[in-house]
C-alpha cells in the first residue's frame, strides 16, 4: 500500500513536470501551427545552466537566473530561427526547429564534453517526507500545488487580459489581427517567453529527481510532453495539462511493475490508440470547413 | 468647406508581381461618405490595403490629416485613426462579441466604458448577444460587430471593403443604414463596392475605378444619372 501510495505521488508530481513542457508545445503549436522540436531541449539546457550556475553562485540566486537565461533562449530560439520563415512553408520552420534541436544537443555535448554532469542538490525540496507512511521527497509535494498555481494564472491570462485576448487572435488570424493594430512578433515572443518560462520551472523539478544531466536528457520528457499535448489536443492547454498527467501517472504506475521496461513504449502505445479513435485528441478544437 | 482629411496621390502598388493601382490620386473630405465602385480586379481593395499599411506603395504619396502616411506600418496608422473592416468581415469566430470590441480597441490604453456604449446603442443586437462566440452569429450581426470592432479604435476614418459581400439583399439595406448611422456620428467613410447602385445613393462622392485607374468621379448622384454607368454597373440598358 505504502508503495502505491508512493508510486502514485511520484505519478502525478512526474506528470505536472511533464504538463509545464507539454504548456510550451502546445501554445506554439496554437499560435505559429509549429512542432517546436527544440523545446525538450530548451528543458536540457536549463538543466545545464543550473549546474553550471549553481557550481559558483548560491542556489537562491541561480534558481532565478536560470529562469532568466532559459527565457532569454527561448526568445532568442524563435527571433532567429523562427521569425525570419514567418511566410515561409510551415514545413521550411519545421525543419528549422528540428536545426535548433540538434545544435542545441552539440552545443550540450561541446560544452560537457559529453561527461554527465551531476545535477545540483536544490536544498528543502529534495528532503525525505512520509506521506501516509509512504517516504517521498518534498518535490514530489510541490510540484502539483505549483503546477495547478502557475497554470491558474496562465488560464487568466489567456482568458482575461489584453495580450490574452491578443494571443486568442492572432492564433486564428494573422492577417485581421495586424489590421486592429495588433503586433504579431510581440504576441509571438511572449508566446515562446511563456513556454520556455514554464519549461525551466519544469526543469527545476524534474532534474532534482535525477542525478545527472546529459546533452539527451530533454529528448525523452521532450518526447513524453509532446505525446502529452497531441494526447489532449495539440493547441488546448487544458488538454496538454491532462494527458500530461495521465501519461505521468501510467508511465509511473507500469514502472512499479514487472513491466517496467514498457513504460515508454506505453506512452506511444497510448498515443497512437489515441489518435485512431479521437484524431484531434481530447480537447482538440473540432475543425470547420467555412462554407 | 469642409477639410480634406485623405488625399492619395498618384498612388501605384504592385501586388503579386502586377500592378494593381497604376496611379491613383483622389481625396476624402471630413464627414463624407466616399465610395470606391468597380469590378472584381480594379484594384479597389489593394487601394485600401495600401493605405491601412498592409501593402507598400511603389511609388505616390497618403496623406492623412496633413501628413504622408504612405509606408508606414498598420500599427502606427491605426493609432492615427485610420481602421479597415476588411473584406468577408473576418470576426474572430473564438472570442465572444465583447472580447471582439476589445481587440478593436487594442491599441488604445483609455477607458472604453463610453466606447462600448456607443457601439451598443448602434448595435443593441450586440448588446443582447455580448457573451456569445463571434462565430454564432448571423452574417448581418458579424457585420455590425465588424464595424463595431472598427469603431473601438475611435477612427476618424472608417474603410469598408466590400460589407455587403456574400449577405442576403434586405440585409444589405441594413449595412447600408450602418453606414450612414457610422457616418452620422462625424466619422468620415471610405467604402469599396460592387453594389453599385446602393453605394452611390449612399456616397457623397464617388469614384469609379476600372484596371487599377480612377476612369470617372463625380457626385454619388451624378453617377447614379449618368449613362456609361448605368449600362456597365448599375444593369440598366439605355433606350
Amino acid at each position: 500500500m505504502e508503495f502505491f501510495i508512493s508510486q502514485v505521488l511520484s505519478g502525478i508530481s512526474l506528470g505536472g513536470q511533464y504538463a509545464l513542457i507539454a504548456i510550451g508545445y502546445t501554445m506554439v503549436y496554437g499560435i505559429l501551427r509549429l512542432i517546436n522540436f527544440a523545446h525538450g531541449d530548451v528543458f536540457m539546457v536549463a538543466g545545464l545552466f543550473m549546474i553550471y550556475l549553481s557550481s559558483s553562485l548560491p542556489v537562491f540566486v541561480s534558481v532565478p537566473l536560470v529562469i532568466i537565461l532559459t527565457v532569454a533562449l527561448g526568445f532568442i530560439i524563435e527571433r532567429a530561427a523562427y521569425k525570419p520563415l514567418r511566410s515561409a512553408p510551415r514545413m521550411s520552420v519545421m525543419i528549422s526547429a528540428i536545426g535548433v534541436s540538434y545544435l542545441l544537443q552539440n552545443l550540450a555535448l561541446y560544452a560537457t564534453g559529453g561527461q554527465p554532469k551531476t545535477y545540483t542538490t536544490i536544498p528543502f525540496i529534495s528532503k525525505t517526507i512520509k506521506i501516509l507512511g509512504a517516504p517521498t521527497r518534498i518535490v514530489t509535494v510541490i510540484t502539483p500545488v505549483l503546477v495547478i498555481v502557475l497554470i491558474v494564472i496562465l488560464t487568466l491570462l489567456i482568458n482575461h487580459t489584453k495580450i490574452g485576448i491578443a494571443m486568442r487572435a492572432v492564433a486564428k488570424d494573422f492577417e485581421t489581427s495586424q489590421l486592429m493594430g495588433v503586433k504579431i512578433n510581440s504576441v509571438i515572443s511572449i508566446t515562446f517567453i511563456i513556454g520556455s518560462f514554464l519549461a525551466a520551472v519544469g526543469s527545476l523539478l524534474y532534474f532534482t529527481n535525477y542525478p545527472t544531466v546529459v546533452p539527451l536528457s530533454g529528448a525523452m520528457p521532450g518526447l513524453k510532453a509532446f505525446v502529452a499535448a497531441v494526447f489532449g489536443g495539440i493547441g488546448s492547454v487544458p488538454g496538454a495539462v491532462i494527458g500530461a498527467f495521465i501519461i505521468g501517472i501510467c508511465e509511473t504506475l507500469i514502472k512499479g511493475t514487472d513491466f517496467s521496461v514498457f513504460s515508454d513504449a506505453f506512452t506511444v502505445a497510448l498515443l497512437i490508440v489515441i489518435l485512431g479513435v479521437k484524431p484531434t485528441g481530447m480537447c482538440g478544437e473540432k475543425v470547420t470547413e467555412k462554407v | 468647406m469642409s477639410n480634406t482629411i485623405l488625399k492619395i496621390n498618384n498612388l501605384k502598388v504592385n501586388y503579386g508581381g502586377i500592378e494593381a493601382v497604376k496611379g491613383i490620386s483622389f481625396e476624402v473630405k471630413e464627414g463624407e461618405i466616399v465610395t470606391l465602385i468597380g469590378a472584381n480586379g480594379a484594384g479597389k481593395s489593394s487601394t485600401l490595403r495600401t493605405i491601412i499599411g498592409r501593402e507598400k506603395p511603389s511609388s505616390g504619396t497618403i496623406e492623412f490629416a496633413g501628413e504622408n502616411i504612405a509606408g508606414m506600418d498598420t500599427t502606427s496608422i491605426v493609432k492615427k485613426g485610420i481602421t479597415l473592416v476588411p473584406e468577408g468581415r473576418k470576426i474572430f469566430p473564438d472570442l465572444t462579441v465583447e472580447e471582439n470590441l476589445k481587440i478593436g480597441a487594442y491599441m488604445r490604453k483609455d477607458n472604453l466604458s463610453q466606447d462600448f456604449e456607443r457601439v451598443y446603442s448602434l448595435f443593441p443586437r450586440l448588446k443582447e448577444r455580448y457573451w456569445q462566440a463571434g462565430g454564432t452569429l448571423s452574417g448581418g450581426e458579424q457585420q455590425m460587430l465588424a464595424v463595431g470592432r472598427a469603431l473601438m479604435s475611435k477612427p476618424k476614418l472608417i474603410m469598408m471593403d466590400e460589407p455587403s459581400l456574400g449577405l442576403a439583399p434586405i440585409i444589405v439595406r441594413g449595412i447600408f443604414e450602418i453606414i450612414e448611422a457610422v457616418n452620422k456620428e462625424g466619422i468620415t467613410v471610405l467604402l469599396n463596392e460592387q453594389n453599385a447602385n446602393m453605394a452611390l445613393k449612399a456616397a457623397d462622392k464617388a469614384y469609379v475605378m476600372e484596371t487599377g485607374r480612377i476612369t470617372m468621379e463625380g457626385t454619388g448622384k451624378e453617377l447614379l444619372e449618368n449613362e456609361q454607368i448605368k449600362e456597365a454597373y448599375l444593369g440598366k440598358s439605355k433606350k
